[in-house]
C-alpha cells in the first residue's frame, strides 16, 4: 500500500490514488482531491454529497452507490452527473476518500 | 503495511479523455427476469460515463408501456433454471408466485422496480426509444409510452444513431 504526500500530509492510497484510511481524510484534503480531478469550487452542494457518503459509509461499511445518494440522500441523480462529471459515482468517493463503491445500482 | 516510502502523488484516470464509447441495449423480452439485465448493464455503463441508448422492440415493449410496466412477471414454466419439477411450472398460481418471490428478492437488495429503474437510468443521461413497427403492431399512441422516453424510431435510424457502439441484444 503506497503513501503519498497531499496537502502537506502523508496519506495511505491504494494503486490507484484512492485513499484506504478513513481517518486520515479531512476538509482540506478533500479541495486537493477535487481539484486533482478537475473539479475547481466544492460548493454547498458538493460537501452535503460528500458529507453524506462518509456518513454512510460509517453506517454501513460500504460506499453508497449513485442511487443511494439520491434516494436516501436526497440529491438527485441528474445533479450528481453536474457536480461530478461522467463518472459520479467513483468521482465522488474519490474526493470522500472512501473506496469506489461495490454495489451495481 | 508493508512499504514506507513515500510515491509521488497518484490520481485515479477517469478517462474523462475518452470520447466515442457507446453501448446499446435491444430489449426485446416483457418477462420481469428478462427486463433487468440491460437495466443493470446500462446502469454500469452510464456509470462509467458511456453514452447509452435502450431501443425497446416487441415484448420489451412491455416495459415501457404504462399498463404493463408495473407488472412484469416472472414464470417457471419451461425455465429449468428454477430447479422445480417441470409438471408442476404450469399449475395455477406458480407464476404469481414466482413473480412476487422475484420482487421480494429484488426489493431486499434495494434494486428499484422497472419503471422507477428507468426513471434513474434517464436521470444519468440514457436515452430510451421505441421501435416504431412494434409501436404500430401493438397500436400504441406516445401516450401509452413512460414520459422519460425519447422517441419512437425506425429500425434503420437506430442502427444509423448507434453506429460504433457495442450492442447487446436481449
Amino acid at each position: 500500500m503506497p503513501t503519498t504526500a497531499i496537502a502537506d500530509k502523508e496519506i495511505q492510497v491504494d494503486a490507484e490514488g484512492f485513499m484506504t484510511e478513513y481517518d486520515e481524510w479531512d476538509e482540506d484534503l478533500a479541495r486537493v482531491l477535487a481539484s486533482n480531478i478537475g473539479i475547481g469550487e466544492l460548493t454547498e452542494v458538493h460537501w452535503s454529497v460528500i458529507n453524506f457518503l462518509r456518513a454512510d459509509y460509517v453506517e454501513r461499511g460500504e460506499t453508497p452507490t449513485l442511487r443511494r445518494v439520491s434516494t436516501t440522500g436526497g440529491i438527485p441523480t441528474k445533479e450528481l452527473f453536474v457536480l461530478f462529471p461522467k463518472k459520479p459515482a467513483r468521482k465522488m468517493a474519490y474526493v470522500a476518500g472512501l473506496p469506489k463503491p461495490v454495489g451495481c445500482i | 503495511m508493508t512499504t514506507t516510502e513515500t510515491a509521488p502523488m497518484v490520481v485515479p484516470d477517469f478517462g474523462d479523455e475518452d470520447e466515442g464509447r457507446k453501448m446499446a441495449f435491444v430489449c426485446s423480452k416483457g418477462t420481469l427476469d428478462m427486463a433487468y439485465p440491460a437495466l443493470i448493464m446500462a446502469s454500469g455503463a452510464l456509470e462509467q460515463g458511456v453514452e447509452t441508448h435502450i431501443f425497446f422492440t416487441f415484448w420489451g415493449m412491455d416495459m415501457i408501456n404504462k399498463k404493463t410496466m408495473d407488472d412484469l412477471k416472472f414464470t417457471p414454466v419451461g425455465n429449468t433454471a428454477t430447479h422445480m419439477p417441470m409438471a408442476l411450472t404450469p399449475l395455477p398460481g406458480m407464476t404469481a408466485m414466482a413473480t412476487s418471490r422475484m420482487r421480494k428478492q429484488l426489493q431486499e437488495l434495494d434494486i428499484p422496480d422497472v419503471p422507477a429503474f428507468l426513471t434513474h437510468l434517464s436521470d444519468m443521461g440514457c436515452h430510451l426509444w421505441a421501435c416504431k413497427m412494434s409501436v404500430d403492431m401493438f397500436d400504441l399512441e406516445r401516450d401509452d409510452m413512460m414520459d422519460e422516453l425519447d422517441g419512437i424510431l425506425n429500425v434503420s435510424d437506430f442502427i444509423e444513431l448507434i453506429e460504433g457502439a457495442q450492442t447487446m441484444f436481449i
